[in-house]
């Protein structure tokens, strides 16, 4: 085997069945009887439900049925639950029913489900239903749900406020009192919507006579979904078999457990057919959780030299309506604890109020926490540099935390595996010729044309992670991961995992480690995904964790397979199992290489037995199950440059360069993939998204007509780089790199186009920088 | 996402879809469909009848037809940014068609359709009253050709009767001497004009014997920009005179439509700046 | 009211009747039984639906069955011939053009008509063509690549 398989960039399994269409997702599914579910929401935003006439919708042709909440409740369907609820926080836990009963808290609301023949009928049913209002006072924004007199959105949530949430390390006050220099900025970290391509879809298909049910769903933890099914559908986990067949992206916004899943499943029980559901676009804008959405009040404290001495943080975090599943620890645990970044600041204190207000509940999107928290240190520090006259890049490498290898402990608490910023730093201002923009800046700027620079050092936890961590946490479930490693008579290979990758590439990644390990050719082995009744327990994808903590549950499996094979193959040759060793497919005798046996020729012994150990039980089959010590921390550089059309206010992204450091590679063309695409995300939150509500709760951003998504003819090449230190966390030393290109790329754009108009007085943009808030910005700032 | 249940006829000639339309109060005629069926998914729209008039020979075609382009209603809007007729005599037209949405859009959407719709946000309307276009539109009591300057009443409203078909666009042509730009600002989710200014320039003897100067998307039904015109009319079109020009482009807009992506006032503001770069390309392809 | 159809979907001609308010995306995927064309938005917008109609990129969820009546389509099910991969598809496959594969089947109908009006485009160009095609995967860079190199693949072979 010339050619390493671990690090190459080999052409995806995944990819055959996609680029056919031969790939079934979960709307393309239909069984017998099928019939199609589809859901009455709340026009109003806080109302009270008076009446409920499905009189007219029921005397439509096709229709089989028009349920409430109140239905679903007698038949012994519970509330949706909240699977993370962070401790030491006065975390308050409303009911959140699948369908609304008395009251519906946000546009969108279900207030009943309809079930016809067809899915058009369907939608001519849910515009027959009619329904009484009464329309209440609503609060939409989180600053002004926690001011006296704001309405309420559950009547036992004094205040609107579901957590008070704290971290805190060293003595920030003093440190403030002490300080030199301090920088203060009020943020908006604005709520965003997924758009996860595919939309949102439920197929239940329930057998009465065995109280069993299947449901197909678009999910990124299938496991996770079952387990939370058994706890409100009053079906026995055992029997509840979820099925997360091709799932078209999800970026945290298919981690729930949706009321959706619920109702599919409700219905097929009522009429004794299957139900699908499949959401629409515009009411995924309003049914699928959304992202982000802090208000944050930050300051710094610094020496004049630039050192950092302290970092201290006021969030209100708009978590909508009800708490979905992983609502709570998004603005807390996976936020607050990286403020120190890549940073060695000594003094951190953070408070962060989880609000209900009346909006589409929020939840993990991509990166979840991280970006919140990498934004407003990377903004600090720019605004830290510019007050002290500092270059930006100099500022941040004053402060990095020096390279270790064996764990860095920084002031929140959280002990980072392994990094090297400055390297990274160093690297990126090197491929961006940094000096060189500089002077071509200051070179436009003397002609009147704005070209701006912006940086973003960042370093984020993903691998999630420690289950003891997560119980301490408050997380519902482990983080631990699986994997069966089963070898079949002819040497194939079948694998199956508990997580749930849904784009990522683990079919092909985890090939290549099989591959890599055991000498079994790539295309020999097949990765099993996404079906709790035919792999183990697991925790899904999401966190950027497949990688990291799936491959040490497979690893683990691999090392209980190559154990196995070296007695099997002692027996073989005669020999001592001491004296056997494994290199390159082949398990040979130390100092005679010539006698050997390969891993099929095992795997065939193995599965037949005639010629075996004593004592050793047949077949070559090992599961192993992986819990990571610890978190994993990548990191990197990103630098932005964009150009500013000041008449305008348009924004030009002229270049973009990325500096990552993921630990080892698996498959490179993989990585860099994850790399462009979070990238993009981030700088469309830094350009052009934002879900806008207005007072009244109607959420304005209601289709892809007002929600401005990046297209591809906004982007440059992006220039890529990437150094490696591996972690000590998990076999492979490799971390996540899903999530990076989020986390960084809206702080790179932003301090960009900050940089960018600082000259002509501009200090602070809220996000997203359309083309009128930076004309705004500009000439308030001439005029003032 | 699915409209509500609607009868469908496919007319084999123009006489048959005006008889439909006469005798159908809620029937709407369908061509490539890109304004009326997402308003029918939607539900915002929901007449009880289409008419399609896609197939219609009568409707289609580019022909010349003397100092003009006669061009069928159903011509889509690729076809029209792929003709040489149109490159050669009217390029400015061939231009904003580019500009509409995206390929698949423009494979089906037709030039009757976008005029007939009179979307504030469409790109022909504006393009149309710049080049002094006419409309041509049948009905049950005969033809008639309608100015592009008046056809436009109101948000969403035409001129057309609702028994009427409006089947071509007669469009001048322009030669050398003359020069047209058309320049947008596009709303970065929907792609439609925010601001979409046309500009049409010709010179004679160094001066601008003609300006044409008309503004989309600012409000309800695109506006000529008189006062801007005037400034420009007979002057030498300099950096400085294009600028001054421009910056009059504010007196015509009144009423600015506002969203929370742009503001009345940024979108005044917008309509002087793409209008002074309009202006700007106008000029130097004139002077090619 | 119910009109009959009849519609050439990858070279076999398909025939119902359906109602007028039918689109030709859910007669493909649910009528025809080819599901590799997807459904993303109800806007127009994302482009996930996009197939070929008589030759040329269209959405088909903006366009009537009814009105396809007497057209041919080719879905993405069609790109491939005798088993062999079109270049697009190679490509994508080469570049790692996908990664959810959802707006795959529609970039890949658009990437025909792109490349059968414009055989070798710019890079602008191509990432222009794509316009009325939504990725939230991949970030377009490999999509412009994959295209890039079909072009090319495409080209050598004429």
């Amino acid at each position: 085997m010339a050619t390493r398989i671990f690090g190459s960039a080999i052409k995806r399994r995944e990819d055959p069945r996609l680029i056919t269409g031969q790939a079934r997702y979960t709307d393309d599914f239909v069984l017998p009887g099928m019939a199609h579910l589809a859901v009455v929401r709340s026009p109003y935003a806080h109302a009270r439900i008076k009446r409920i006439d499905a009189s007219a919708a029921r005397a439509l042709p096709g229709v089989l049925g028009v349920f409430t909440g109140q239905d679903m409740k007698d038949a012994g369907f519970g509330n949706i639950p909240c699977a993370w609820v962070v401790p030491g926080s006065d975390t308050k836990t409303p009911p959140y029913p699948p369908i609304a009963i008395d009251l519906v808290r946000y546009v969108g609301n279900a207030v009943s489900v309809v079930v016809a023949e067809y899915r058009y009928r369907a939608r001519d049913a849910v515009d027959a239903v009619v329904v009484d209002y009464e329309p209440l006072p609503t609060v939409a924004d989180a600053w002004k749900a926690a001011q006296s007199g704001a309405p309420l959105v559950h009547a036992d949530v004094p205040g609107n406020v579901c957590f008070h949430w704290k971290v805190s390390g060293g003595d920030v006050e003093a440190a403030f009192k002490a300080a030199e220099v301090v920088v203060k900025d009020r943020i908006r970290n604005q709520r965003l919507i997924p758009n996860a391509m595919e939309p949102r879809a439920a197929l239940a298909q329930y057998v009465s006579a065995s109280d069993e049910v299947t449901l197909w769903v678009t999910s990124q933890n299938p496991h996770i979904v079952r387990f939370l099914l058994s706890l409100d559908t009053g079906i026995p986990e055992h029997r509840i078999r979820v099925i997360a067949p091709e799932v078209g992206g999800g970026f945290g916004s298919k981690i729930p457990h949706y009321p959706e899943d619920s109702m599919v499943i409700f219905a097929a029980k009522a009429l004794g057919r299957p139900v699908k559901w499949t959401e629409t676009r515009s009411e995924n804008y309003k049914a699928t959780i959304h992202g982000r959405d802090h208000l944050q009040e930050v300051e710094l404290a610094a020496k004049k030299d630039g050192t950092i001495t302290a970092l201290r943080a006021k969030v209100w975090a708009n978590l909508g309506a009800y708490l979905s599943t992983a609502s709570t620890g998004i603005p807390t645990i996976l936020h607050g604890l990286m403020l120190s970044g890549t940073y060695a600041i000594p003094n951190i204190h953070e408070d962060v109020f989880g609000m209900f207000t009346h909006t589409t509940p929020v939840d993990a999107y991509r990166g979840a926490g991280r970006p919140e928290a990498t934004f407003l240190v990377e903004r600090l520090v720019d605004l830290l540099a510019a007050k002290l006259k500092m270059d930006p890049a100099e500022v941040r490498r004053k402060n990095f935390i020096p390279p270790f290898k064996d764990g860095h402990t920084v002031a929140t608490g959280l002990v980072y595996d392994t990094g090297n910023y400055e390297a990274a730093l160093d690297k990126a201002l090197e491929m961006a010729d940094y000096e060189g923009l500089r002077r071509r800046q200051g070179d436009l700027r003397a002609k009147g044309q704005y070209i701006g620079i912006g940086l973003c050092t960042y370093a984020e936890i993903c691998g999630l992670g420690p289950s003891q961590v997560a119980g301490a946490v408050g997380f519902g479930g482990g983080l631990w991961e699986s994997a069966i490693v089963r070898f079949h008579p002819s040497g194939k290979v079948h694998v199956f995992v508990g997580v749930s990758p849904h784009g990522q590439g683990e079919e092909t990644t985890f090939a290549q480690i099989v591959a890599n390990e055991l000498g079994v050719g790539v295309d020999d082995v097949t990765i099993f995904h996404g079906d709790t009744s035919q792999t183990p327990m697991g925790w899904g994808t999401y966190g950027s964790r497949t990688t990291a903590v799936g491959s040490g549950a497979l690893m683990g499996a691999i090392t209980k397979i190559r154990d196995k094979a070296k007695i099997v193959t002692a027996h073989l040759l005669e020999a001592a199992v001491e004296d056997i060793d494994y290199a390159d497919g082949k398990f040979f005798v130390k100092g005679s290489p010539s006698k050997f046996k390969t891993i099929q020729d095992v795997a065939l012994m193995a599965n037949v037995a005639w010629n075996y150990p004593k004592g050793l039980e047949p077949g070559l089959e090992a599961s192993a199950f992986f819990d990571p010590p610890n978190f994993v921390y990548p990191f990197g550089a990103h630098i932005a440059v964009v150009r500013v059309d000041v008449e305008t206010g348009e924004i030009k992204l002229e270049r973009y360069v990325a500096v990552d450091d993921c630990g080892k590679v698996i498959n490179p063309m993989i990585v860099e993939g994850q790399i462009h695409g979070g990238i993009v995300q981030g700088v469309g939150q830094a350009l052009w998204e934002g879900a806008v509500y207005d007072e009244s709760g109607q959420l304005l951003s209601g289709s892809m007509m007002d929600y401005a998504l990046p297209k591809a003819d906004a982007f440059p090449r992006f220039e890529l780089g990437m150094t490696e230190t591996p972690t000590s966390v998990n076999p492979l030393g490799v971390k996540g790199i899903g999530e990076t290109g989020t986390i960084a790329s809206t702080p790179a754009v932003y301090n960009a186009v900050l940089d960018a108009v600082a000259p002509l007085g501009v200090e602070r943009i809220d996000m997203p920088l359309t083309p009128e808030r930076v004309w705004r910005a500009i000439r308030d700032a001439r005029r003032s | 996402m699915y409209a509500a249940p609607f009868n469908y006829h496919r007319p084999k000639t123009l006489a048959e879809a005006t008889r439909l339309l006469q005798a159908n109060k809620d029937a709407k005629l369908l061509a490539g469909g890109h304004s009326l069926l997402p308003a029918m998914k939607l539900r915002v729209a929901g007449p009880g009848m289409l008419v399609d008039i896609g197939g219609l020979k009568e409707l289609s075609g580019i022909a010349a037809d003397g100092p003009a382009l006669r061009i069928g209603a159903t011509v889509t809007h690729a076809a029209i940014a792929a003709s040489p007729e149109v490159e050669a005599g009217c390029p400015v037209l061939a231009e904003a068609a580019a500009q509409i949405g995206d390929i698949q859009v423009r494979n089906r959407g037709t030039i009757g359709g976008s005029l007939a719709h009179a979307d504030p946000a469409a790109d022909f309307p504006t393009v149309m009253v710049a080049l002094g276009a006419s409309l041509s539109a049948a009905g049950p009591t005969g033809s008639r050709e309608i100015p592009a300057e008046g056809f436009f009443k109101d948000l969403f409203t035409t001129d057309l009767a609702p028994t009427e078909v409006l089947t071509a666009v007669r469009v001048p042509t322009y030669g050398q001497g003359t020069g047209a730009a058309y320049l947008k600002h596009r709303h970065p989710a929907s792609s439609y004009a925010v601001v979409g200014v046309a500009a049409l320039v010709t010179l004679a003897a160094g001066r601008c014997s003609r300006v044409s100067l008309v503004v989309g998307g600012a409000t309800v039904n695109p506006v000529r920009a008189r006062a801007a015109e005037a400034a420009l009319a007979g002057q030498a079109p300099t950096d400085a005179a294009v600028a001054a020009a421009a910056a009059k482009v504010a007196d015509a807009i009144k009423d600015p439509l506002s969203d929370y992506y742009a503001s009345g006032e940024f979108r005044t503001h917008l309509a002087t700046v793409i209008a002074k770069r309009a202006l700007a390309e106008a000029v130097s392809r004139a002077q090619r | 009211m119910k009109c009959p159809v009849s519609i050439t979907v990858n070279e076999t001609r398909q025939t119902a009747e359906v109602e007028p308010r039918l689109l030709l995306v859910h007669f493909l995927r649910e009528t025809v039984g080819l599901t590799g064309t997807n459904v993303g938005c109800d806007t127009s917008q994302c482009g996930a639906c996009t197939v070929l109609l008589d030759g040329r990129a269209v959405k088909s969820c903006t366009v009537l069955a009814v009105q396809a009546d007497g057209q041919s389509v080719t879905t993405v099910e069609g790109l491939a011939r005798n088993g062999k991969l079109h270049p697009l598809q190679e490509a994508f496959w080469e570049k790692h053009g996908l990664q959810c594969g959802f707006c795959t089947p529609g970039m890949l109908m658009t990437a025909c008509d792109l490349l059968q009006h414009n055989p070798s485009p710019t890079e602008a160009e191509i990432r222009h063509g794509l316009e009325g095609n939504y990725c939230r995967c991949t970030g377009y860079q490999n999509i412009v690549a994959s295209i890039q190199s079909a072009a090319v693949a495409m080209a050598a072979k004429k």
